[in-house]
Formats: C-alpha cells, structure tokens, sequence
C-alpha cells in the first residue's frame, strides 16, 4: 500500500541523504554519501568522469531503479521521508523530482502537447492552455513559440528544445527539478540562457545540477559537492561546501588539484 | 603535470615581480643616496627610471588580467592573480616614495642638508631589506616568514620617531631651518611608508597560501601611538 509523501515542506533541506550507497549489481559505484540539499538553491555536482555524479543524481528520484540490478544502502530523504522506503510510490516521486538531461528530448509531438502531455496523465484538470502557457514563461520560452504552439518541438534549436524539457518537467507541478549537465550539448548563448533560467526557477523550485563545467558550477550554483572515487572505485562526496568558498577555498587538496585542472 | 602552459605563465608573472620588486629596490637606495651626496643629476636619472617601474607594473598587470580571462583560474591560483594584481600595485606606490625623495632633492637646489643623513639610510636599507625578505616569501610562499617580516615595521617606525625628534631639536634651536627640516621629514616619513606596504604584501602571500585574509600588523595604529 503506497503512501502519499508529505507536501510543501518547510525545513531547510528538501533533500538529504545520508550514508547513501549505490549498487549496480556487485558492483559498487557510490559509496557513504552525506548530502543535503536546501531548499530554493542550487545544488551542482562536480567531479571528474566516473565518479558517479550522475548515478547519485538519479538516486534522487529513483531513476537507477529503471536498470535491473540496481540496490542501494543508507536513505534519501525527501520531505522528511524516506523515498527507498515501501511505501513510497517511485512514479510520484519522479513528478515530484522531476529531470531534465544531457541531450535534449522533446516528445516528437507538438511544443503544446510536449507540455500537456504529462500534465494530463498525472490528471491534471485546470485550464490546459493556462498550463501550457505558465510553463513556457517559467521556461523563458513562451516569447519564442508562443505563435507557433502547434509545431513539432523537434523543429526547436537545441537549446530551445532544453528549454521546452525545463517546461515540460515544471508541467507536473514538482518541487526539485534535477538537471544531468543540461547544457553541455548548447552553445554558449543557450548555456547562459539555462543558466539564467535556473536563477528564475529557485525561487519556485529547488535544483541539483551535474556539470563538467566548472565555471557553470561557479557562476550558478550557491553549493557545490566535490565527488571522486576511491581506492576501491566507489563515488564519494569528498567535500560540500558554499560554491564560493570551493572556488576560492576548497579545503581538500583533491578538490583544489580539480578546481585548478591540475587533477590527474 | 596538467596545464604545462599555464604554470610557465605563472612562473613568468613570479619572475617579472621579483624583477619589479629589484627596480623598486634600486630606486630607494639610490634615492637617498643621491640625497646623501646631493647629487641632482642622480635624483633626475630616478625620475626617469620611475617611469620604467610604472611600465613594467602596467605590463605585469596586462599578463595577470589576460592569464584570468584566458585561464579561468579557481582556487589557489584565483588568489594568486588576484593578489598579485594587489603587490604590484604596492610596489609601484613604492616606487612613487622613491621618486618624491628624488624630487625633494631637485627642491632642495643648492641649499645644504641640515644634518648629516645617518638614519634615513638605516630607513632606506631596513625597509629594502623587509622588502627582498617580503618578496622572496612571496615566491616560496613561506607564510611563517610573511608572518614575521611586518613585525619589524617597528624599527622603521622607531627610526622614524628619532629623525623626528633630531629635526625638532633643529627647529627649534633656529627656527629658519623648518624649510630644510621639513624636507628631511618628508623624506623619512617616505621611508616609514615604504614599509608599512610591505606588511601589505606580507597579508597577501599569507592569503595565497591559506585563503585567510586578515591584517597581520595594523600599522598605522602602531605609529600614530608612539606620536
């Protein structure tokens, strides 16, 4: 029997982890992660290739489970509950956490039905076209479409259509979006376009960002959490901090050698 | 070893300080130097090398600002930049103490000193000292050392104090010498300024090397008590 998870919370931290391992089969690929993420900012994870920034991201709306084999260890919590737990309903928690990815990936449908589409099956009643609209502003997109609604969203630019996957996960009304380097296939308009964006939506929303951009993470983001692996291969957050402070301070050498690119 | 370019750039910056830092060292022994021996000549050929201190700090400042936008730096080597941006402009306002005691020189004519120099030159080659000391911590980023160094600030103020008083004694015995007296006052109070900014340089190489940034000595306060 699932159980509904609290709504709109008002505690600091929307989401945390804690002691958190992840599984893919034998293999272990995070290890003992302690991360909290607070409410209204932005959240980035940094680290070099393989560290398991993306599998910790996924963790946070039960998207690894979609691999057979997967297992994880320790909690993540989410308004104070357990999403791991069995009560817990995984498709809730993916349109309360929603997710935005590397590759844009509109629905080859309409840029107006994009935007429907999830908001109907999650049996959204209100006025679509309100919906519709609310979502491409949010997105800083609506000026840009807004008379060409009825065209497929694949014929957007590249960093249009990312823009219009923002629109499309805020459709579901969640409350952490998560972003797996959304910009890392955009030109460098586009990218300060996304970043600008994110400033908008933590008023509203709460966001967690992968990036192999460090300066991304620097210009937007107000935590950072440093990732790598161990000696036994496993991803772990190695430091979490203010952004300023890794960017200017870091205490861990390890992050000092990658924030400086003299890692490896 | 990642970003091979970028450390020979930094090295080259470090270089180029160290290269200013001599500059301004020369300006302020000859400076007094020349004063000593009331050469003119000598304090205009300072006037001249000043403005070869303000193009090499202008050309170190190009290198910096185009290291930053080219290189991005983060972290240390941010602070690095950052604060070397600061010593150099400490250096050249050193440089500029150098030039205004050539320029009182060139007032001066033809007038006599009022007194021997015998403690200016100890001002002149203590604060040098401070300087190459400052500097060479800077480089190796020996923070013990940086800490130290702004410490003997206190002996150039104690200097100070007794060019001071010697002056006053002459004023007050003959009252037409406060023109002659005065100028000697400017030229120590040069010197007491020179290494107060040393201690600036000092608060940086501690800030590149552990991030905190604090006043290691408040200068300032220190002198103005023992008016």
């Amino acid at each position: 029997m699932t159980q509904p998870i609290p709504q709109n919370g008002t505690s600091k931290f929307v989401l945390e982890a804690r002691s958190l391992g992840i599984y893919y089969g034998n293999f272990r690929a995070v290890i003992g992660v302690h991360l909290p993420v607070e409410r209204n900012k932005i959240t980035a994870i940094i680290g070099p290739s393989g560290c398991g920034k993306s599998t910790l991201l996924r963790a946070f709306n039960r998207m690894n489970e979609l691999f057979a084999g997967t297992r994880i260890e320790g909690e993540i919590n989410f308004e104070g509950q357990n999403l791991y737990d069995p009560s817990v309903d995984p498709v809730e928690v993916r349109y309360r956490i929603g997710m935005v990815f590397q590759k844009p990936n509109p629905f080859p449908k309409s840029i107006y039905e994009n935007i429907a589409w999830g908001a109907r099956i999650h049996g959204f009643k209100g006025n679509m076209d309100d919906l519709v609209e609310s979502c491409l502003r949010q997105s800083a997109l609506w000026d840009e479409v807004k008379d060409k609604l009825k065209q497929s969203g694949l014929a957007l630019s590249g960093g249009q259509q990312q823009r219009l996957c923002i629109a499309r996960a805020l459709a579901v009304q969640p409350e952490v979006i998560l972003m797996d380097e959304p910009a890392s296939a955009l030109d460098p308009i586009a990218t300060l376009k996304i970043e600008e964006l994110m400033q908008e939506l933590k008023k509203n929303y709460t966001i967690v960002i992968v990036t192999h951009n460090m300066q991304q993470a620097a210009r937007a983001s107000d935590y950072t959490a440093m990732m790598m692996i161990n000696d036994e291969r496993a991803g772990t957050v190695i430091e979490f901090d203010e952004t300023n402070r890794i960017f200017t301070n870091p205490k861990d050498k390890r992050t000092e050698d990658y924030v400086t690119g003299r890692f490896g | 070893m990642l970003r091979k370019t970028f450390e020979t750039e930094l090295q080259q910056v470090k270089d180029n300080v160290l290269l200013l830092g001599s500059m301004v060292e020369q300006s302020i022994l000859d400076s007094v130097e020349s004063l000593k021996k009331r050469d003119i000549k000598a304090a205009e050929k300072i006037l001249q090398f000043d403005r070869e201190i303000n193009g090499k700090r202008f050309e170190i400042e190009n290198q910096l600002m185009i290291l930053i936008a080219t290189q991005q730096p983060m972290a240390h080597d941010l602070r690095l930049l950052a604060s070397t941006m600061e010593i150099i402009s400490e250096l050249e306002r050193m440089g500029d103490y150098a030039k205004g005691i050539a320029n009182i020189n060139i007032r001066m004519g033809d007038q006599p000193l009022l007194k021997p120099l015998i403690d200016i030159p100890r001002m002149a080659q203590k604060d040098v000292d401070m300087l190459h000391r400052a500097l060479t911590a800077f480089i190796n980023e020996d923070v013990e050392a940086a800490r130290a160094i702004p410490i003997e600030d206190d002996e150039v103020d104690a200097l100070y104090n007794q060019v001071y008083r010697e002056l006053m004694t002459f004023v007050i015995q003959d009252p037409k010498s406060i023109e002659r007296a005065n100028w000697l006052l400017w030229v120590a109070h040069n010197l007491e300024r020179v290494a107060d900014r040393v201690t600036n340089i000092c608060e940086r190489t501690v800030f590149i090397a552990t991030g905190e940034m604090t006043e290691i000595k408040d200068t300032d306060d220190e002198f103005w008590k023992n008016q």
